[in-house]
């Protein structure tokens, strides 16, 4: 039996896990499991940009995974930078074993707005869902309701469902497959 | 066009910058690939079409500049994008003149990155179709025989275009030396037929017999002389192309096979029982007035349908004045480069013989006048002195007398046996008709042969 982990690193309340847990076994088939392990952010903490680098955090999650993981899903409450880019929402390596999300973007009170959980809940949905597909070998999908459509503002999270659509699906089921 | 028939290269010295962009790439389904100096990258870009070039302006060895560069010089169309870790405007502006397409300042906004890549690939679609199209166009035009700029050139030109996409049997007419053969061979390799073989038969060069056993080939024994199976012209034609040439010059037995044929797509070999089926398209051609026949009860009205699907008429080259300077050029500059002569263009004076000229030979003939006049030109042009043999009476060109066709196809052919010295095999080929033809023109102007008498 193959599980997706989830590992949340430093979040504090974690109010979202039971909806993400529903949503992700959902839309892969595989049952969840949580875990807690020494994630250190410090190290991959950037001074001269004061963000943390998503790779290097991404690089710990995947070290040594447990026997029957899957995939191990980081969620962390940083703001995230790939060197060539100002920021991200997270980060997967395609057919890789882990991804990484953090909440910080996707939280209205970075954007000077009040506080919603049952939003951020939804964008932490879909943003999980979206790095682990790319983890079962997805790639970006241009159906505008897809949960696959790459996302460069959080409007555009708003803006697409939580789901696979029909094609993505049947290429997870196909990927999965000859897996 | 899918994400996957675009390819990335990205240059950069900085590991982190090439995986994270690498990364981001493939997940939009393209192909990438990296490369850390400019070395590495030539090699690649040496190995394998790319469509977009992504560089860091400050690299150890070759910076991005001179990167750039040299790329143009490999292929000038490829996409490039300029990186640079810190805002230094001037290298940018200097790369985006030398031919960036933009450039991006390290780090850049997701958005901002995710638009760029859009619009590159968008450029790059555009540079694809554009090239489809030109190819399109350019295949039609594959020998300067059948290029032109004259309206009725022009229309067989967009009618060959209109008929290589679809079956249909095809009908070429025009006078002997219009390129028939040509134009079949443009619809067949702009045809989804293109990678089998069009195999051609003159029909007017054999007998009916002969043509038949050509045709469908024949198995051991099917007639005295039948000493071996032979496949036939048929047979060869599989998924391809066959092209009768003289169509009109078929027998009423051929004829009846032949509509056969076409109702049921499939034949037995002379002297076999097996059917066989096979897979062509008819593309035939004609000098003779096939409707005539028709009337005339001398080819089937039914057969003549079958085949008339679409017609494709050849103008003859005096109707089509327009395009000879054109060719002759063309023809010039294909006879230098064949004889290793520094011929490069053709008088005036010259040119208005030509085009004075009723060419009952058609394109052909002006190409045989062409290659002669280009082993006698001594200078970079081709003077009115090198076409002597041809218009004898060039200084005095005024009292030239209007000649009726036939007599103009007379005293060409009777240049021709001259000039072939009365080999008929040579002649026919020349004037790229059947020696059948031939004969009978010989018989009808009671012409000289040169030798006692009229067999081959
Ligand atoms: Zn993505
Ligand atoms: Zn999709």
């Amino acid at each position: 039996m193959a599980y997706i982990y989830i590992l949340p690193i430093e979040t504090g309340s974690t109010y979202w896990m039971e909806p993400l847990e529903k949503s992700i076994q959902r839309a892969f088939g595989y049952p969840i499991k949580k875990i807690s392990r020494d994630i250190s952010l410090e190290k991959a903490f950037d001074i001269k940009r004061s963000q943390y680098n998503s790779s290097q955090i991404l690089l710990q999650i995947i070290h040594d995974p447990p026997k029957d993981a899957a995939k191990v899903l980081g969620i962390v409450n940083t703001d995230l930078f790939i060197p060539i880019l100002t920021f991200v929402f997270g980060e997967a390596q395609l057919k890789g074993p882990g991804s990484l999300v953090s909440l910080h973007r996707l939280n209205n009170k970075f954007y000077g707005l009040p506080e919603n959980g049952a939003l951020l809940t939804e964008r932490l949905i879909k943003e999980s869902i979206h790095e682990l597909g790319h983890n079962f070998g997805l790639v970006h999908c241009h159906d505008p309701k897809c949960v696959m459509r790459s996302s460069t503002y959080v409007e555009d999270i708003d803006s697409k469902s939580h789901d696979l659509c029909q094609r993505c699906r049947n290429t997870f089921i196909h990927e999965k497959r000859k897996a | 066009m899918k994400p996957s028939d675009i390819a990335i290269l990205i240059v950069d010295d900085e590991a982190s910058i090439r995986n994270a962009l690498t990364q981001w790439f493939e997940m939009d389904g393209y192909r990438v690939s990296s490369a850390e100096d400019a070395n590495s990258a030539l090699m690649k870009l040496q190995n394998g079409p790319w469509d977009i070039v992504m560089l860091d302006i400050k690299m150890p060895g070759i910076d991005g500049l001179e990167l750039q560069r040299r790329i143009k010089k490999i292929d000038k169309d490829i996409i490039t994008i300029i990186m640079t870790a810190f805002a230094s405007v001037d290298t940018s502006i200097q790369g985006l003149k030398e031919g960036a397409f933009d450039y991006i300042v390290k780090p850049v906004d997701p958005d901002d990155m995710s638009h760029l890549i859009r619009n590159a690939v968008e450029q790059r679609r555009l540079y694809y179709e554009n090239l489809k199209l030109k190819q399109h166009i350019e295949g039609f035009s594959l020998s300067d025989e059948i290029n032109g700029e004259s309206p009725a050139m022009k229309k067989v030109i967009e009618k060959i275009a209109e008929v290589s996409q679809t079956e249909s049997t095809v009908i070429i007419k025009g006078e002997n030396g219009t390129g028939k053969e040509l134009i079949a061979r443009a619809i067949h390799s702009n045809s989804n037929r293109r990678y089998f073989p069009m195999v051609t038969l003159n029909c007017g060069t054999y007998s009916e017999g002969l043509l038949e056993s050509e045709l469908f080939g024949h198995e051991k024994g099917a007639f005295p002389g039948a000493l071996y199976r032979r496949q036939g012209r048929l047979e060869m034609a599989d998924k391809g192309t066959l092209f009768l040439d003289e169509i009109g010059q078929i027998g009423e037995k051929m004829q009846k096979d032949l509509l056969r044929l076409i109702e049921t797509r499939c034949f037995t070999r002379l002297g076999g029982d097996r059917e066989i089926d096979v897979n062509f398209r008819i593309i035939c051609a004609t000098t003779h007035d096939l409707e005539s026949a028709v009337q005339a009860g001398t080819f089937r009205k039914d057969l003549y349908y079958r085949l008339n699907v679409v017609t494709i008429n050849v103008p003859p080259l005096r109707e089509r004045k327009l395009d000879i300077p054109a060719i002759a050029r063309a023809f010039i500059k294909r006879f230098a480069q064949a004889m290793n002569k520094n011929v490069i263009d053709i008088t005036n004076d010259t040119l208005d013989h030509l085009l004075a000229y009723d060419w009952p030979g058609n394109v052909r003939e002006l190409r045989n006048v062409i290659e002669r006049a280009m082993v006698i030109a001594k200078g970079n042009l081709i003077e009115l002195t090198d076409l002597s043999f041809f218009f004898p009476s060039a200084q005095t060109p005024a009292d030239d007398s209007i000649l009726s066709l036939e007599e103009v196809e007379k005293n060409h052919i009777q240049k021709v046996l001259e000039l072939t010295h009365g080999n008929i095999v040579q002649a026919a080929g020349i004037l790229k008709v059947s020696r059948l033809t031939l004969y009978n023109k010989i018989k009808k102007y009671k012409l000289k042969t040169f030798k006692g008498d009229m067999e081959a």
